[in-house]
């Protein structure tokens, strides 16, 4: 049990050093520019450095804070992922907990982090803090909805919550061209509502700076900033994850009913490969909407939740049951 | 809600989302497109480095091969200097006729003092000085940013007054 919190400590360390600068890279590129190129080479260990940086950094006590939750409000947010993460199958096996229950408990664990977030804005005393924590909980309120119910419809399709079962239905066809139509559209949702959930771009005005200094975590410095910062990339990598899992058939090879040649050489690729690959496919996927899109005001993006998403995915939760009931689908 | 409302509210969507996506084509070619970065990585491609025809780099005076320039030594460049770079030193010469005329003695250029607004070269009626693209201006010593543009025994071309 030590051992497999050890590798995930290890692991999570390295994939947020990794996403940092892969999203500097990636927003570079779309912006015409090389990004970090000097420590290492192609920059590849400057988020190290940066990481060093932030270490020797002087934690600042704040005078008036609430001591207590200003310090515990960085875990809380940290703990929240890192519970969401042992729920995701990464290969046949290697799964930490396999709950049947998988769906809905990385949907409740996922959604703890935004008590940390609002604890944050509300230890801080700071009135910007406070505003971007209070817009983080709406923001977040809101989307879990689209989320959950983005991920209803293929459970519907797949009729069952539990990850290994829902990666081993997907052997034949992906659940993403199974449910075709629905699935496409729950697809799209679920990206859509994940991006704002974890509070990125260009949902990100729980942190807007223009207006809110950097929102939630204004107070915050050195190791503890590291915290929200590291928690906002492996929370990107927990919600691309699941997108793989329960869309893109996880560690699932892609298989074409019908052509054994080409399936078998697929077969030949490892599980954990294919995992990671699709994994960095929606990541890439979050990167290119938050260097393409502007920013939405606050009641432009509840507008999108509550009068767009919402709707969309009730009328296609009835598509998606209708299609299972009819057998319509792949 | 009626249904030219309903209809509305479909066809924005997919204008919506159309317009997105469009957004996300520009983005996306520049992303698979890394040979168009416009970033000059500068101290490594020194030696190949070219810069624009407009850059504004020193300013200079150029000589023909008779060591001759156009400056009239009118001064309209120093007075229209926002900071008091140019410093036109002029002095009066003969000539043959027994006719006085005011020649450019030195031209003072204090490039610590610069902006580079480029004012000096727009406002000169004789074209007399030009900016190069040269920009590594760092010296160890102050005194060696103030120069002297006109070469030494320099005279003025005939008809550039």
């Amino acid at each position: 049990m030590v051992m497999i919190g050890v590798a995930f400590l290890a692991f999570y360390a390295l994939v947020g050093l990794f996403l940092v600068y892969a999203e500097r890279k990636v927003c570079a590129f779309m912006q015409c520019r090389v990004g970090p190129n000097r420590v290492g080479p192609y920059g590849i260990i400057q988020t190290v450095a940066d990481l060093t940086k932030l270490l020797m950094k002087e934690l600042i006590y704040i005078k008036n804070a609430d001591k207590f939750l200003f310090n515990v409000a960085p875990f809380i947010v940290i703990i929240a992922s890192f519970l969401a993460i042992a729920a995701i199958p990464f290969a046949k096996g290697l799964h930490a907990i396999d709950f049947n229950i998988g769906v809905l408990y990385v949907m409740a664990v996922s959604s703890m982090g935004v008590i940390g977030v609002l604890l944050a804005g509300w230890s801080s005393n700071n009135k910007y803090s406070l505003i971007g924590a209070m817009r983080s909980g709406a923001q977040i309120v809101s989307y879990e909805l689209s989320v959950g119910l983005s991920l209803i419809t293929i459970v519907i399709l797949a009729g069952s919550m539990q990850f290994s079962t829902i990666v081993e239905m997907q052997r034949d066809v992906w659940f993403l061209f199974k449910g075709h139509i629905p699935a496409f559209i729950a697809f799209v949702v679920f990206l859509i509502a994940s991006t704002a959930e974890t509070n990125r771009g260009p949902f990100d005005l729980a942190e807007a700076e223009s207006e809110l200094a950097a929102g939630f975590h204004t107070e915050y410095s050195g190791i503890k900033f590291a915290f929200f910062f590291l928690a906002e990339y492996m929370n990107m990598f927990i919600v691309a994850s699941i997108a793989a899992t329960v869309f893109l058939g996880g560690w699932m090879p892609l298989h074409v009913p019908g052509l054994e040649g080409f399936n078998h050489f697929m077969d030949f690729i490892p599980p954990f490969l294919w995992y990671i690959g699709k994994t960095a496919f929606v990541i890439f996927m979050m990167m290119w909407f938050k260097w393409t899109f502007p920013r939405l005001r606050i009641d432009q993006l509840l507008t999108l939740e509550w009068k767009y998403l919402l709707p969309i995915n009730l009328f296609n939760i009835l598509l998606m049951a209708f299609i299972v009931l009819m057998g319509w689908h792949l | 809600m009626s249904m030219k409302n309903f209809i509305n509210y479909i066809s924005g969507i997919f204008k919506g989302v159309w317009s997105l996506l469009q957004g996300m084509k520009v983005t996306g070619s520049y992303f698979f497109r890394p040979w168009k970065i416009v970033t000059q990585q500068y101290p490594e491609n020194r030696k190949k480095l070219e810069m624009f025809d407009r850059f504004k780099g020193d300013l200079m005076m150029p000589h023909d091969e008779n060591n001759q320039h156009q400056c009239t030594g009118c001064g309209i460049c120093e007075m229209n200097c926002p900071n008091g770079t140019i410093e036109v030193i002029t002095r009066m010469e003969e000539s043959a006729e027994g006719k006085k005329k005011k020649v450019l003695d030195k031209y003072v250029y204090r490039m610590g003092m610069c902006t580079f607004c480029g004012l000096c070269v727009k406002t000169c009626p004789s074209d007399a000085i030009k900016f190069t693209n040269t920009f590594e201006h760092a010296v160890f010593d102050r005194s060696k940013l103030t120069k002297i543009l006109n070469n030494e025994g320099s005279t003025l071309k005939k008809g550039a007054e």
